[in-house]
């Protein structure tokens, strides 16, 4: 794997695109040899705020110099780099995590699932995949972001929880209502999603691979901060606990305990 | 220009180390820091069976610090000398291994597993916040601190450093007990219990509920401690607290320590380490210090 760097990146340009939701494009070397579900640690300027915050990689330009991070303002931190736009430099750690296993995909049918703010790293996963692709975004109203995007890449399905836009319900609804089957799924979402994914994947027979979050310090490895309990005994923690930042995020389904 | 420091016969090629539980066994910040330009690498605490951890949340941001209730989660002695100390041992660095346990005799086994390992000092946690058997509970007694300190030297075979809690009413009574023990150093300080509650949802933010925190903010409170065991003891003291440039890691120094540890900024900063290195050197060429230990102590 690529070595781990922290570099200064700069801003392209930033928009709003939903309640609470930015679009974000960075120039940074990191682009380079980022991975459809890896992520970058991003440094608020603030002081008092010393911990990098991870993001998820949304898209990498085609010539590989800009990184795409959509994002929704949740704390201190991301309400900063809300603020900034075209020129402003931000600081990365990255890249950071092992992303999906594209080759599991191949020549497979594949549902890629998104949640909420887990829906940006499946533009760049869809981008990458080259096989047959249903994309099944789930937002809570009709404040739809990316699905545009996507639909470039596949077919798009939309869950709104209100019923304000597409099947009323989450992404597991809109498998019923359609009558969808896979071989393989992708995902990232919240905990809830992804658990209900790993049941039906369990009771289906088929592989699905979920990127996990959890509150990060160090990002890469070190601090033992953000572990998830892991079915058997982990290679290198030697207890049932993987880390999420580099052993992770994405986990086969299977393999944790969630 | 001497960087220079001796700990307890055991000298280092300059005063920075890395603090225990920050750093991993230096494997995860190889790709960022040239482990053989560090004075020692501290590894993070090792019981003599692997420990699972608390649950998480584990981590929380604080104003200008973080709170951490890892709760000393380590794979255990076996892996820890097959694995952790052969990597270290590809460096010019010294080893110092954290070793915790929740009670004395998991101490000791770990301590004698060391002995004829190539490890160049113990330092032992009796203060980490997190756990609930063992750790602090020997680290905030004099008599228990004494008690332990007093066995552990009995076994070890490697010089002995106590990690001090600073969550103690009299530092200089506690460091006193440990240097009365035979202890060969002390260190300090380990994190500070704290606490953060999520006013939204009503909750703790860390599972743990308490959690030890660490980072800039407490540098004022770890300077003045380290300075309060220094005129209570003789043996050397290895401060650490917040340190997040060679600034911090200069005013341990002169509070009397004999070396420093970078904790927490090794999360913020990967390079912390390396940079606090390069700025103590600056510092000593612009007040023309020929000798690093001439700052130990020095303040007026």
């Amino acid at each position: 794997m690529a070595q781990k760097k922290k570099l200064k990146a700069t801003i392209v340009s930033q928009k709003k695109i939903a309640d609470q939701i930015y679009d974000l494009w960075l120039e940074t070397k990191l682009a380079k040899n980022a991975h459809p579900g890896q992520f970058v640690a991003v440094y608020p300027h603030h002081e008092s705020t010393l911990l990098p915050r991870p993001i998820s990689i949304c898209e990498v330009s085609e010539d590989r110099r800009r990184l795409r991070l959509v994002y929704r303002v949740a704390g201190k931190g991301t309400a900063e780099f809300a603020t900034y736009g075209a020129g402003d430099t931000l600081e990365l750690l990255g890249v950071l995590g092992n992303g999906f296993p594209i080759e599991k995909a191949k020549s497979k049918q594949v549902f890629l699932m998104g949640g909420g703010i887990g829906i940006p790293p499946m533009l760049e996963l869809a981008k990458r995949l080259d096989c047959q692709k249903r994309i099944l975004l789930g937002y809570r109203d009709n404040d739809l972001f990316l699905q545009e995007d996507l639909a470039r890449y596949g077919d798009v399905y939309v869950a709104t929880e209100d019923g304000s836009a597409g099947t009323k319900g989450n992404v597991m609804d809109i498998i019923n209502a359609h009558g969808l089957t896979a071989d393989v799924i992708m995902a990232c979402g919240p905990m809830p999603m992804l658990r209900a994914i790993k049941k039906y994947a369990g009771e289906k027979g088929i592989e699905a691979y979920i990127s996990l979050e959890e509150r990060m310090a160090c990002g890469v490895g070190a601090c033992l901060g953000c572990v998830c309990k892991t079915t058997n005994v982990d290679s290198h923690s030697h207890v049932h606990n993987a880390r999420i930042c580099t052993d992770g995020p994405v986990f086969e389904a299977r393999e944790v305990d969630i | 220009m001497n960087t220079q420091v001796t700990i307890a016969g055991v000298t280092f090629q300059n005063p920075v180390m890395t603090a225990s539980g920050t750093f991993g066994s230096g494997m995860e910040y190889s790709d960022f820091v040239d482990l053989n330009k560090l004075g020692a690498v501290v590894t993070k605490g090792v019981a003599n069976v692997p420990w699972e951890g608390n649950p998480t949340p584990r981590v929380a941001e604080v104003y200008g610090g973080m709170l951490n209730a890892i709760g000393l989660q380590n794979p255990g002695i076996d892996v820890f000398v097959k694995r952790d100390i052969p990597f270290l041992q590809k460096y010019d660095t010294r080893i110092i291994v954290n070793v915790c346990g929740k009670t004395v005799e998991d101490y000791l086994e770990v301590v004698e597993r060391l002995g004829d390992q190539p490890v160049d000092m113990l330092e032992i946690n009796v203060s980490c916040p997190n756990v609930k058997e063992g750790a602090i509970a020997f680290g905030q007694k004099p008599e228990s601190l004494y008690d332990i300190t007093s066995q552990i030297k009995k076994k070890a075979k490697q010089p002995v450093i106590m990690k001090l809690s600073p969550n103690v009413t009299d530092i200089g009574e506690m460091s006193r007990a440990a240097e009365a023990a035979g202890a060969d150093a002390l260190s300090m300080i380990n994190t500070i219990t704290g606490m953060k509650i999520d006013i939204h949802r009503r909750k703790f933010v860390l599972a743990n509920k308490t959690g030890g925190m660490s980072g800039p903010a407490i540098k004022p409170v770890a300077v003045r401690m380290v300075y309060q065991a220094a005129q209570a003891v003789k043996i050397p003291i290895i401060g650490m607290g917040g340190i997040s440039n060679a600034e911090d890691a200069i005013e341990f120094l002169l509070a009397g320590a004999s070396a420093v540890a970078v904790g927490a900024m090794n999360f913020v900063n990967p390079y912390t380490t390396v940079e606090v290195i390069e700025g103590i050197e600056q510092y000593m060429k612009r007040y023309g210090i020929e000798t690093v230990t001439d700052l130990i102590g020095a303040v007026e």
